[in-house]
């Protein structure tokens, strides 16, 4: 069983005395930015990329996929208890889970959308532990041809994501790629776009991207609305569900991991995509779909079980393809290269205490979820409490220290402030920054393997659909956008939300 | 003419507007052909379908059928009271050290919001400093120039 030798050595890096202080430190984290509404893991990763550096590798990519599940545990709590989803894949849990909180049964629901987690989570790390090996092998048949064709369908995933237009989404990945074209050409040393400016020859970095717009404008968006926030914290009642809870809730935490695990995999797929998809599946399926929205104990396990799942299997494009599948990711990918780690199948190979070890430590995360978010729910609901006041500021500094040892130059603070400027009026114009995001990594990595298999074809631009690996991804591709451009496709999407 | 939806009409200006930027410079770069690609082919060819692609969306925004959409208005004071002090950081850091500057971004973006009190700002700032300290001087050992630099005690 070359599985448990694999899962043997996992066990051995992620229960070292600094793997565990880790991976607790980013579940902690993790939480906390999950808990606070305004806040989630994409600034906060793009924060703690810089202070990564510091850490060994394995400690370092340990801590950051903490904080990327724990935020999904941290994001149902205050869905729950506050009505306001902590994280945006927490949306649909607000829903249900708020409504139970009315009901008098928010212990309940902590507790279920807890349980549904935790299994989703182990699932999660069988699958890609399980998964991870085989589609590797295949990645390494994959030619410039076919990692460019694998990049479109990425993108185009990502598109399916955005929950605006389609087409300012495509503009906005095609902004990225642009974006990131900023610095010096790797094949001629050219320094593109760069004006003349020392610091934009190496480019723009995309944690200053990143902070930009998903932190600085997400804090100006949040400063200069005035509503008060509803807390539910009075009465948070017991936690154990009954056995009919269980019983009732069972078949939404199977059909949502199993849901989350598929949508997770796939290019652009991740917590959000999975966590509205297992709702709309939950409330089809249900004898009596008007009780959702009203406190239906499904419409909690459901959609929290599928955004634990897809989010640990979002790590499978990323581990065995070195494909960024979401703007996570794509910070994790940069994290790896800080330390010099080529993203991709051969990782498996050339680092596998890092990869197993990371497999493993997120089981172990989820374990200590279910420990932090339970028996300690007192604390963070005392955390919804911090006014906002108090809070941005120390975000903003955060950022800025954070933006700024980077290279340890005062210039990418002003970049990220002139991002932030960037992002705010795009929240205005309702573009999404989430494609851009992922754009930005994937610009280089694209053109350069674009320009390689064309090198290769002598010029052929058949290259990439006589080729049959390449020709089905991007197939897939193209049905994914002719399923979501589709108007009955459409309408069905819009109308399962806007009811609600 | 009436702009039917304002977010889609100025998104698509927009677009158009950074297409033609990049393609407009990538053309300065040598194209080369398909098969030897130079810097400036790949940018070109996406500036152009990001400025078609940003047409569509501004075209769109002007049919009657779209539907009306209103741009939020801008809230200029916050922007740049936030902002404003991010980049007043980058210039202090270095003359002022990481202290100060780091109790000034705290105390001055504090400042946005409406519920804005010199006491709890003052005593926020001054947590915010020794959590710096312990995180990212003595914790994680990044350096800064800690203290005003006509001190002299960096």
């Amino acid at each position: 069983m070359e599985v448990l030798e694999h899962l043997a050595l996992g066990f051995e890096t992620a229960l070292s005395f600094q793997n565990i202080i880790y991976a607790f430190l980013g579940c902690l984290i993790g939480t906390l930015v999950g808990v606070l509404p305004g806040l989630g893991p994409v600034p906060t990763i793009a924060m703690l990329l810089p202070i990564t550096y510091a850490l060994p590798p394995v400690a370092g990519l340990i801590m950051l996929a903490g904080i990327y599940y724990g935020a999904q545990y941290g994001g149902s709590t205050t869905a729950i208890l506050v009505n306001l989803p902590g994280e945006t894949s927490a949306v649909v849990t607000c829903l249900d889970g708020y409504q139970m909180a009315r009901n008098g049964r928010a212990g309940q629901a902590l507790a279920i959308a807890a349980i549904g987690s935790f299994f989703a989570g182990c699932v999660g790390t069988l699958l890609i532990a399980a998964f991870a090996p085989p589609l590797a092998e295949v990645a390494f048949q994959f030619g410039p041809a076919e990692y460019f064709s694998l990049m479109c369908l990425g993108l185009v995933g990502a598109v399916v994501l955005a929950s605006g237009s389609l087409v300012k989404a495509i503009c906005m990945i095609l902004l990225g790629l642009l974006i990131g074209m900023v610095g010096t050409d790797v094949n001629s040393g050219v320094a593109r776009f760069s004006f003349g400016i020392p610091e934009l020859t190496d480019g723009i970095d995309f944690a200053a991207v990143a902070m930009g717009v998903f932190g600085f404008s997400e804090i100006i968006n949040n400063v200069e609305q005035k509503e008060e926030r509803e807390v539910f914290l009075d009465k948070i009642g017991h936690l154990y569900p009954t056995w009919p809870d269980l019983k009732e809730a069972a078949p939404a935490i199977i059909r949502g991991t199993a849901i989350g695990s598929a949508l997770g995999i796939l290019p652009g797929g991740g917590a959000v995509m999975s966590s509205f998809a297992s709702y709309t599946v939950e409330k089809k399926l249900a004898k009596d779909p008007s009780s959702f929205g009203k406190g239906n104990i499904r419409g909690v396990a459901g959609p929290e079980s599928a955004n634990n799942a897809g989010s640990q299997t979002s790590f499978i494009p990323l581990l065995t393809l070195g494909i960024p599948g979401n703007a996570i990711m794509a910070l994790m990918v940069g994290a790896m290269t800080i330390h010099n780690i080529q993203p991709g199948p051969q990782v498996m190979t050339s680092n596998p205490d890092l990869f197993w070890g990371l497999i493993v430590s997120m089981w172990i995360g989820n374990l200590m979820l279910v420990i932090l978010n339970l028996p300690l729910i007192g604390i963070w609901v005392k955390l919804l409490k911090v006014p906002y006041p108090i809070l941005f500021p120390a975000i903003l500094l955060i950022c800025s220290i954070g933006v700024y040892t980077l290279n340890y130059n005062v210039f990418d603070i002003w970049m990220t402030a002139a991002f932030g400027l960037i992002g705010y009026t795009w929240s205005k114009l309702k573009c999404e920054g989430a494609p851009l995001l992922l754009g930005l990594v994937l610009g280089p990595m694209m053109e350069e393997n674009f320009r390689r298999a064309l090198l290769l074809s002598r010029g052929d631009f058949t290259t990439f659909v006589t080729r049959p690996l390449s020709a089905t991804l991007l197939v897939i591709a193209v049905i994914l956008v002719l399923i979501v451009a589709s108007p009955a496709i459409r309408k069905k999407r819009e109308e399962t939300f806007v009811e609600d | 003419m009436r702009i039917q939806s304002k977010q889609n009409f100025w998104s698509g200006v927009m677009f158009v507007f950074l297409g033609l930027f990049f393609a407009g410079f990538a053309v300065d770069y040598q194209m080369g052909t398909a098969a030897k690609m130079g810097p400036g082919y790949f940018p070109f060819w996406l500036g152009v379908i990001l400025a078609i692609l940003g047409a569509i969306i501004g075209i769109s925004g002007l049919s009657p059928k779209a539907e009306p959409t209103e741009i939020p208005k801008f809230n200029l004071k916050t922007t740049g009271v936030i902002l404003g002090n991010v980049v007043l950081f980058g210039i202090l850091l270095r003359p002022l050290g990481v202290y100060v500057s780091s109790f000034l971004l705290v105390l001055l973006s504090s400042m946005a919001s409406h519920e804005f009190k010199w006491k709890t700002a003052i005593i926020n700032g001054i947590c915010l400093v020794i959590a710096v300290h312990f995180i990212f001087i003595v914790g994680l050992g990044l350096i800064f120039p800690l203290w005003p630099s006509f001190l002299g005690l960096n």
